[in-house]
């Protein structure tokens, strides 16, 4: 018997039921509800005339739908009335059932993954689950973190469990150092880039090597974040000292004795040394140049110094008429270089890229510079209240304003255009953001997805630019 | 949960990769807090030229007549053809709602993202996976002829094309069992679950002894 992944230790600590052919009944500790995929899940609760199993699970708050603006009006500040009902709803159920819920105007408020770990809520060996693809972010803590639908809140509501299909193991090894202006977000668009938006389909995978190692919580945040982006549910990096030093004081985290007794159960959320995958990938972080996607699929991604594709050198037919109705939408010509691409505005913010660091590290690119004239709005919206304040207290909100951007308040915004932060027809933007679909931001509208500092740089200089010689 | 056993008619020709849930039901529908309704907004920014929103009367937009699902001859089609990696990203219910909505009963791809695909089980809509060269002959054949009838036989794990200028073609596909006898029998799978009650209890007791942290809060 050989020794066990990650995965497969998380998997095996919350398997309830083995229901066959691979299946199982897994237990959930931590849910995260947000407004927009619950109301029909508690609505089938409430037509069953069944309870949430565990409340204290559960952790709610308002995200996808919320405005970045007026917010300390809060309820009334949101114009729109379908809004409005949409977030009464959460208000509602939440009170009914029992729920603990961030309301629009506590500073705890954010982004549903931003404020899960920031609060401690999302902790080491856990299941987490939220009825919200971008989940795989809360693997970062060595968690099995993923999306589900809105039938399977309900069952988690009303069950503390799901159903699940045991996924197959995929690790991906990033080695050596990134280079001074290379991020993240840099290394996971170069992973989607490498593997495609289908290569981890089926797969549940733990980011690995000492380029993971060596980032930051919010860094591995951030490349855990888009591992739907290839499409894997579950994307995990292992404990280690650097998890343990964010979680501990987090206003949820055990403390005490209960602390002592977790580290002691975190410290072996790794794969064993004989551990087997059924995939393995590897990247040197040396590689990785900032990236710009050019098309409408996160795996249509470039290095910011390259040219938008050709699809006469697409592998298949098919990828070339993808490609062909990609660059038509984006209204791009093959051979243009990145740099010759010009914003007509720039998006700061989202579950992948909202959080201090993000922030710090954008907020240097300006050096005094002022958003470029061509540029009809640039606006930086944090992660979650508590990124909003800490940000205000080491004075980058000035920095950014100063510059000519927009600083709002915190929540989901233009990464979905849910609420009134959208791109109208035809309209370019920059974004930190995690999807560059069709529409996404906008009908009509054309993402290209970004690091922070790029995103920076290029509402500065009015086009995309190479933030490491701006 | 609605059953679903077998369903028999002609089939809608959807010929992109990577068609994603914000194409199959755009966001500003999710601000619905229902489960139904959302058919007349399947592919709403392929569908229609004008934008729309939950306000506007989908009656009086005006239709793409270049995107297939105005296209007459295939008006009335319980089965969606569609390429690799059909429903990927967002994991939004809604995409499911919608093209179930709209009249679908299936789907038959060559690979699906998994978070659509398990959504669909828990509406009755079958995603069905065959090879890409036979996706590719179920193309071939509804553009040659819409009136094409097929049959998707859960059951039996068939899908069945008879009377093509090739003959009568019936191509197996694989299906979780587990799914599947939910899926034919129309299972409520929460109130199944609810019958391992004894075991969730057990399981938590457990658990309380061996990480009490995870139960505090």
């Amino acid at each position: 018997m050989g020794g066990k992944t990650l995965y497969e230790k998380l998997w095996d600590a919350h398997v309830v039921a083995e229901l066959g052919a691979g299946t199982a009944l897994i237990y959930i500790d931590r849910h995260l509800v947000h407004e927009v995929t619950s109301p029909q899940a508690f609505e089938g609760l409430r037509l069953a005339k069944r309870a949430p199993w565990r409340r204290g699970s559960n952790v709610a708050v308002p995200d996808h739908n919320v405005p970045t603006d007026h917010r300390a009006e809060g309820m009334a500040g949101v114009k729109d009335p379908i809004s409005r009902a949409q977030l009464q709803a959460l208000d509602k159920n939440c009170a009914e059932y029992k729920i603990l819920k961030f309301d629009l105007v506590d500073r705890r408020q954010g982004i549903v993954h931003i404020i899960g770990p920031e609060q401690g809520l999302v902790l080491p060996g856990m299941t987490v689950v939220c009825g919200d693809s971008h989940t795989s972010t809360n693997g970062a803590f060595g968690t099995l973190a993923v999306g589900i639908g809105t039938s399977e809140v309900e069952h988690v509501l009303a069950t503390e469990c799901l159903v699940q299909q045991k996924s197959k193991n995929m690790r991906v090894t990033v080695t050596g150092r990134m280079g001074v202006g290379v991020t993240p977000k840099d290394v996971i668009l170069a992973i989607i880039g490498k593997i495609g938006t289908a290569g981890g389909t089926g797969h549940a995978i733990e980011y690995a090597g000492d380029t993971i190692r060596g980032m930051s919580m919010e860094g591995r945040m951030t490349v855990c974040n888009m591992t739907i982006e290839v499409g894997a549910r579950a994307g995990m990096v292992a404990v280690d000292d650097t998890t343990i030093e964010y979680v501990h004081g987090r206003p949820f985290a055990p403390t005490g004795a209960l602390w002592d007794q977790a580290v002691t159960a975190w410290r072996d959320l790794h794969s064993d040394d004989d551990a087997r995958f059924d995939r393995e990938v590897t990247l040197e972080a040396a590689s990785v140049q900032p990236q710009v996607t050019w098309g409408t699929t996160p795996g249509m991604v470039v290095p910011v110094g390259g040219r938008v594709p050709d699809p006469a050198e697409a592998k298949d037919a098919a990828h070339r008429k993808a490609m062909e109705r990609a660059l038509q939408y984006m209204d791009l010509q093959p051979g243009t270089k990145i740099t010759d691409i010009r914003p007509d505005k720039v998006f700061f913010g989202s579950c992948t890229n909202s959080r201090i660091e993000d922030l710090r590290a954008a907020a240097a690119v300006i050096k005094g510079r002022h958003v470029a004239p061509g540029i009809k709005q640039a606006m930086v919206v944090p992660g979650s209240g508590l990124v909003k304040k800490q940000a205000e207290d080491e004075g980058l909100d000035r920095i950014f304003r100063d510059a000519g951007f927009e600083w709002r308040d915190a929540g989901c915004s233009m990464c979905l255009g849910m609420n009134p932060d959208h791109l109208s027809p035809g309209e370019r933007c920059a974004s930190t953001s995690n999807r560059n679909f069709e529409g996404r931001q906008g009908a009509g509208g054309r993402t290209h997805l970004v690091s922070p500092p790029m995103a920076v740089a290029a509402a500065l200089a009015g086009h995309f630019v190479d933030v490491r010689s701006f | 949960m609605q059953a679903f056993t077998t369903v028999t008619g002609t089939a809608m020709p959807l010929d992109r990769v990577d068609v994603d849930t914000d194409a199959i039901i755009p966001k500003q529908y999710l601000k619905s807090i229902k489960r139904t309704g959302f058919g007349p907004f399947l592919f709403d920014s392929w569908r229609y030229l004008d934008p729309g929103d939950l306000t506007v009367d989908p009656a009086t937009r005006r239709p793409n007549p270049d995107f297939v699902l105005n296209d007459a001859r295939y008006q009335g089609a319980s089965i969606l053809l569609a390429r690799d990696n059909f429903g990927c990203g967002s994991s939004r219910e809604h995409a499911v709602w919608a093209l179930a909505g709209y009249g679908f009963k299936a789907v038959i791809a060559p690979s699906y993202a998994d978070i659509f695909f398990n959504n669909s089980f828990k509406n009755g809509f079958l995603p069905v996976v065959l090879r890409p060269e036979e996706v590719q002959v179920l193309f071939d054949a509804v553009k040659a002829d819409s009136k094409q009838q097929i049959t998707v036989d859960l059951p039996q794990q068939q899908v069945r094309v008879p009377g093509t200028p090739a003959g009568d073609l019936a191509f197996g596909f694989e299906v979780d069992p587990l799914r599947k006898a939910r899926m034919v029998r129309g299972i409520d799978e929460i109130g199944e679950t609810l019958t391992l009650g004894d075991a969730i209890h057990a399981y938590e007791a457990r658990r309380r002894e061996e990480a009490p942290w995870l139960f505090s809060r």
